[in-house]
């Protein structure tokens, strides 16, 4: 199904990506990659485009971001890198940042192409074993950087599917699933296992492994569980069909519907609660695929939205309306209980005006008419995992405590990063974690062998 | 509008821009189009004995996007049978007998130089060119710059020729030679009327790296080919210059070398040209170019209070001087406006990489590299500039080490932002003024201390 939302900003050709990379002004010290979370070396990517070094493009990419394909696709450049390009201040179109990476590393991991990066196998060297808990975009990068290395990596995923939200949870429009399974399979072919279908938790058995077991056998754990289940809102006819949590409706749709499922949206009206980048994501694929009429809702007033002004603005010009201010109370349902328990098929919304606190005012209730309603207002943590590891300890809003310049929790063993420490952030977050640990162990286990350290300057 | 008619060795021409001998102007047809979109004259594609042409013919530099910065080329002289060509000649010129038609001619012997120069004259060409330059395939026969790397026998052909024209004969010199002064000379001393400079440069453009053949490519191999085009155009300009301060140079100069605009135009007349000719712009752009060109000059002459593009005609030629004669106590001091910087930095990398380590980020003092000629560290401005785009990130500059050079100027992507802004050392003095005057060593050489030589 989610074939059917074409590509906002498709792969660039060869000439507009050399036109465009001979606009770079090739800033010293530049303010991009100071913008970058994984420092990203962008103008010696973009000028190796410009040059037809498109190989050695990606390899600059790839060294500090090894998730650079789908960062490319999926970063908000707007207020990162393309944000901080000096043509903005001069009045002038910003370098298409986001598009040159993609057609460096889209290019250069095409079908065929060589290698970018290859594993530094070094049989001289003591190999050492890390495991990773969930594979999403912190993981992936966690263990990628240490297998080119040479070092063992297995990524246990509970989901049948690995990749994360890049492959679950990302707008179709920027990045499809079998786009981030192709790089689920560049991570893999550095000497990375990804073992699907297994959950981490107390025992140990089929599909099932402890944290005890995992510490025992590895030298290293990273946590990259991301985070749970959508947030409910706990009001009056919330249980019952016509009510989706976003990220799971995401999931559905960009992994489950088939184009037949199509009519589930079309045509319908449909209202999404919440204020964050995952409500206008799931706001505007709705309009994408059909829906008649898509509302946002949300709690204060607009400038108080964490979502994007400039997916805001993608969202409006796909047709969805923006409601402020304005709180469910109830979910309407028909009494005539024909559509089945708990709750009658979904006619409306009951939401009431917001105060300066947004909290409800009330008697102001009023219904808005709707088929369908996703929630979008924040996902639970996942507790339960991180104390399956002893030591490892939770901070006041649930999330992983960690040295949030290299990922260490509390167990020197267990190593943490991505959205269960940061609470939900960008996948290039995610990626600066995972390498950054990686790159904390492996100038740990240099400075405890020689052996390591004398090899590693002969790897090539 | 100012007055763009000129007299080149008593050719009239409408304006000074005339088609360069090549493809632009191989044929009637072409040139009949070309005079009606403005071009004053044309020099007609090198008439001489039949040959052969190979394919492929051109090669191109890109830079940074932009096509054709140079170009280069093995094609010969025409390969139109010489009888077609006198009858377009004697077309054009009964409909376009205001524009001025220019034979260019290569051939060998006294006796075939003799036919060829009647023939044209007899068409109706207004003047002659004597094809000296070309540094491809017809050299190989010894012709086109063999003959111009050779002033002696450049000297005598020029003679054989003055003796049969009745039009005047312009030499078109080759630059590939050290010295450019000793063809001119050569030429002047045969009698020509006139000098056409520069020809094209003998180079190789490039190489096909997956064939690992030089390009352009004519199945397995290539040759040298001729370069033109925007990147030749300093090489040429100075030739000219060279010939046009020269005392022995008296006869009018038709400019030729990358020229794409008015302004380069102007740039070629100002240092002495009379004529300039145009050939890489129109393969690029076609003849349409020449109303910006006869357009941007007028406007130009207008602005600077000239009345005719002859006024213009030399004017930067004493300006060019010998290294010796310039003041040694002018100095610029590069100044950046935080107004206009963008924060790109590149300033400081060309400045620290590429010149003279003096030009700073950050609001503390930093050290200045062991050679600097100042003492203690480099002051940063307190307080540190603040731009209005570029905030903290505006560059400064460490002016007592600052040596005026202009880099920082010329990488800096935004005009105005960067300028030069003069001071004074002293009263005026040249290297030639303190070796008269005994302060300094003569030119030449490294010299002994103890006895001065």
């Amino acid at each position: 199904m989610e074939r059917a939302l074409v590509d906002k900003k498709p792969l660039l050709g060869l000439a507009e990506a050399r036109a465009e990379a001979d606009r770079c002004l090739y800033c010293a010290d530049a303010p991009c990659i100071k913008a970058c979370p994984t420092e990203i070396d962008i103008p010696t990517f973009i000028k190796k485009i410009a040059s037809g070094n498109v190989r050695g493009s990606a390899k600059t990419i790839f060294e500090q971001n090894l998730l650079g394909y789908s960062c490319a696709r999926v970063c908000p450049v707007e207020v990162l890198c393309v944000g901080d390009c000096v043509y903005n201040g001069w009045g002038r179109d910003p370098i298409q940042i986001g598009r040159l990476q993609r057609f460096a590393t889209e290019t250069a991991t095409a079908k065929g192409a060589a290698p970018v990066l290859k594993r530094h196998v070094d049989v001289g060297r003591a190999s050492k074993k890390v495991a990773c808990i969930g594979a999403g975009p912190a993981s992936l990068a966690f263990a990628g950087y240490l297998a080119l290395e040479g070092h063992q990596a297995v990524v246990f995923e509970k989901k049948a599917v690995a990749g994360g939200l890049n492959t679950t949870g990302i707008a179709p429009y920027k990045l499809h699933a079998e786009d981030a399974m192709h790089e689920v399979e560049l991570i893999k072919s550095l000497g990375v296992e990804v073992v699907t279908g297994v959950e981490v938790g107390e025992t140990d058995g089929p599909g099932k492994i402890s944290g005890k077991k995992l510490l025992e056998t590895y030298d290293a754990v990273f946590l990259g569980v991301g985070l749970g289940a959508d947030t409910s809102l706990g009001i009056p006819g919330e249980e019952g069909p016509g009510v989706y949590g976003a990220t799971a409706w995401i999931e559905k749709m960009k992994l489950g519907m088939s184009k037949d499922d199509k009519a589930e949206i079309a045509g319908k009206t449909m209202l999404v609660v919440g204020g964050g980048n995952t409500a206008i994501d799931v706001a505007r694929e709705s309009a994408q695929l059909g829906a008649l009429d898509v509302a946002m809702l949300y709690r204060r007033g607009a400038e108080h939205m964490s979502g994007y002004a400039h997916e805001m603005e993608g969202a409006r010009i796909d047709g969805v309306r923006l409601v402020t201010n304005v709180q469910p109370v109830a979910f309407v349902r028909q009494t005539d209980d024909s559509h089945g328990a708990p709750g009658g098929k979904l006619i409306a919304l009951r939401v009431a005006k917001t105060d300066e606190n947004a909290k409800p005012i009330a008697g102001t209730e009023h219904d808005i008419p709707c088929d369908l309603v996703a929630l979008a207002i924040g996902q639970s943590k996942l507790r339960d995992v991180a104390k399956q590891l002893p030591g490892v300890e939770l901070d006041k809003r649930g999330c992983v405590a960690c040295d949030p310049k290299n990922g260490q929790t509390g167990n020197a063993k267990v190593f943490a990063g991505g959205d269960c420490i940061n609470g939900g952030k960008e996948v290039v977050n995610a990626v600066a974690d995972g390498r950054n640990a990686a790159r904390t162990l492996l100038e740990r286990w240099a400075s405890s062998s020689t052996t390591i350290s004398a090899t590693q300057s002969g790897t090539s | 509008m100012a007055d763009l008619s000129i007299d080149f060795a008593g050719i009239k021409s409408p304006n000074p821009f005339w088609l360069a001998s090549a493809p632009p102007a191989n044929s009637g047809e072409q040139i009949m189009r070309a005079f009606d979109a403005g071009w004053g004259g044309a020099v007609w594609k090198t008439l001489g004995d039949p040959i052969m042409n190979v394919t492929s013919r051109f090669g191109g530099v890109d830079y940074d996007g932009k096509k054709l910065m140079g170009l280069n080329n093995i094609e010969l002289i025409t390969d139109r049978p010489l009888e077609v060509n006198l009858r377009e000649i004697r077309e054009v010129k009964k409909r376009y007998p205001k524009n001025v038609i220019i034979a260019s001619l290569m051939t060998e012997t006294k006796n075939d130089w003799k036919v060829l120069i009647e023939k044209c004259e007899d068409a109706g060409v207004d003047g002659l060119e004597l094809n000296f330059g070309c540094p491809h395939g017809m050299c190989e026969r010894g012709m086109g710059s063999s003959v111009g790397q050779e002033p002696r026998l450049l000297q005598e052909i020029t003679s054989w020729t003055k003796e049969f024209a009745k039009t005047p004969v312009l030499v078109k010199l080759t630059p590939n030679t050290g010295d450019i002064l000793e063809p001119g000379l050569a030429g002047v001393r045969g009698g020509a009327d006139g000098l056409s400079l520069i020809n094209t440069i003998k180079s190789i453009i490039g190489v096909d790296l997956d064939r690992l053949v030089p390009v352009p490519r004519v199945a397995n191999a290539s040759t040298n080919g001729g370069y033109c085009g925007p990147a030749v155009k300093p090489i040429a300009l100075h030739m000219v210059a060279a010939l046009a301060r020269d005392p022995g140079i008296k006869i009018p100069i038709s400019g030729i070398g990358g020229i794409s605009t008015w302004r380069d135009a102007a740039e070629f007349i100002a240092l002495g040209s009379t004529s300039v000719q145009v050939c890489t712009a129109v393969m690029h752009y076609g003849y349409r170019i020449v109303e910006d060109l006869m357009e941007g000059l007028s406007e130009y002459l207008d602005s600077h209070g000239m009345k005719s593009v002859n006024e213009l005609r030399g004017r930067a030629v004493p300006g060019y001087q010998e290294w010796g004669d310039l003041d040694l106590n002018y100095q610029l001091i590069a100044k950046i406006d935080p107004k206009l910087c963008i924060g790109c930095q590149l300033c400081v990398t060309a400045c620290n990489d590429g010149a003279h380590q003096c030009i700073f980020t950050g609001p503390d003092d930093k050290p200045r590299p062991p050679h600097a000629h100042s003492i203690g560290p480099a002051r940063a401005p307190k307080p540190l500039p603040i731009g209005l785009l570029a905030g903290d990130r505006v560059p400064w500059v460490d002016e007592p080490e600052c040596v005026g050079c202009n880099l920082c100027q010329l990488v800096c992507p935004v005009p105005g932002c960067i300028t030069m802004h003069e001071e004074r050392k002293g009263a005026p003095e040249t290297w030639n003024d303190r070796v008269a005057a005994g302060r300094d060593k003569l030119p030449g050489g490294i010299h002994d201390e103890e006895t001065g030589h």
